[in-house]
């Protein structure tokens, strides 16, 4: 078994807004991150594969298969976007950084053959990221 | 589900390694430019990863204020700007950053935290880290 993680950046706006919750109460638990207007990040993500070497390539998965892939099932959709206005997953669900890692992970998941998603990890800054293996 | 979330802290320490069980020709053996009698120091980044369901309410696995309020009332102030050497969590251990890193692990597992501690990572210097992760082994 042998593990590959390509890096991908993209830079999205959101904000954190709860509507079942009223302002007073979106502004004490999200904070600054509650402002309507919104805000945004530089994410890079790491998407870990794992899987055997080829004997006739030697790849696990073709870097270029892989890229068309995160720009396709991700990158097109989430850069330079606003999540919440314009990524369905975040229309019923708030876009903190936990769930942009899960819905990610679900994007890619079946589509990464012969190679399976072993990890993504989203950092949102370089001192705060995420982790999901899809457990 | 299961999302793991990882935040990192800094923390500027000095250190001195030596084992007073060893003669000093026996410790600058072992221990090089690092048993330098008058110490030396390090910019210590923490890595604490947590772990946990993200509540559907909120979308976040913890509250981050309190994970960081936590990690900076126990660890932050006790350790930064410090010489490792004089505090009491290494009167009998040689404050090697692999002990540090089982320190750091040992406190915040004894101490309320917003949601489940996985584990810690400990960067001495850029090209040297150390994961500890108590009776589990470090994710990779």
């Amino acid at each position: 078994m042998i593990y590959l993680t390509r890096k991908a950046e993209f830079s999205a706006a959101h904000y954190y807004h709860n509507p079942d919750w009223s302002p007073e109460e979106n502004q004490r638990v999200f904070g600054k991150c509650a402002n309507l207007n919104g805000h945004g990040h530089n994410y890079t993500l790491e998407v870990t594969v794992a899987g055997e070497v080829d004997a006739v390539t030697g790849f696990v998965i073709d870097l270029k298969l892989l890229k068309d892939i995160l720009n396709r099932e991700v990158l097109d959709d989430f850069d330079h976007r606003h999540l919440n206005k314009e990524v369905p997953e975040f229309a019923t669900q708030i876009p903190t950084t936990e769930n942009l890692a899960v819905a990610i992970w679900q994007r890619l998941e079946s589509k990464l053959h012969p190679a399976r998603l072993h990890r993504v990890r989203l950092y949102e800054l370089p001192d705060l990221f995420v982790d999901y293996y899809g457990e | 589900m299961k999302v793991y979330l990882t935040r990192r802290y800094l923390f500027m320490s000095s250190h001195r390694l030596h084992n007073p069980s060893l003669t000093d020709t026996a410790n600058r053996e072992v221990y090089g430019k690092c048993n330098n009698p008058h110490g030396h120091g390090h910019n210590y980044f923490l890595e604490v990863t947590v772990s946990g369901s993200p509540a559907v309410e909120t979308g976040m696995v913890c509250d981050l204020g309190a994970l960081d309020t936590a990690v900076k009332s126990e660890i932050l102030e006790r350790f930064d700007h410090q010489n490792l050497n004089e505090l009491p969590e290494f009167d009998r251990i040689v404050p090697t950053t692999e002990n540090l890193a089982i320190r750091v692990q040992e406190i915040l597992s004894r101490v309320p935290l917003p949601t489940h501690l996985e584990g810690i990572r400990v960067e001495e210097t850029a090209n040297n880290s150390f994961e500890y992760a108590g009776a589990l082994e470090p994710r990779h």
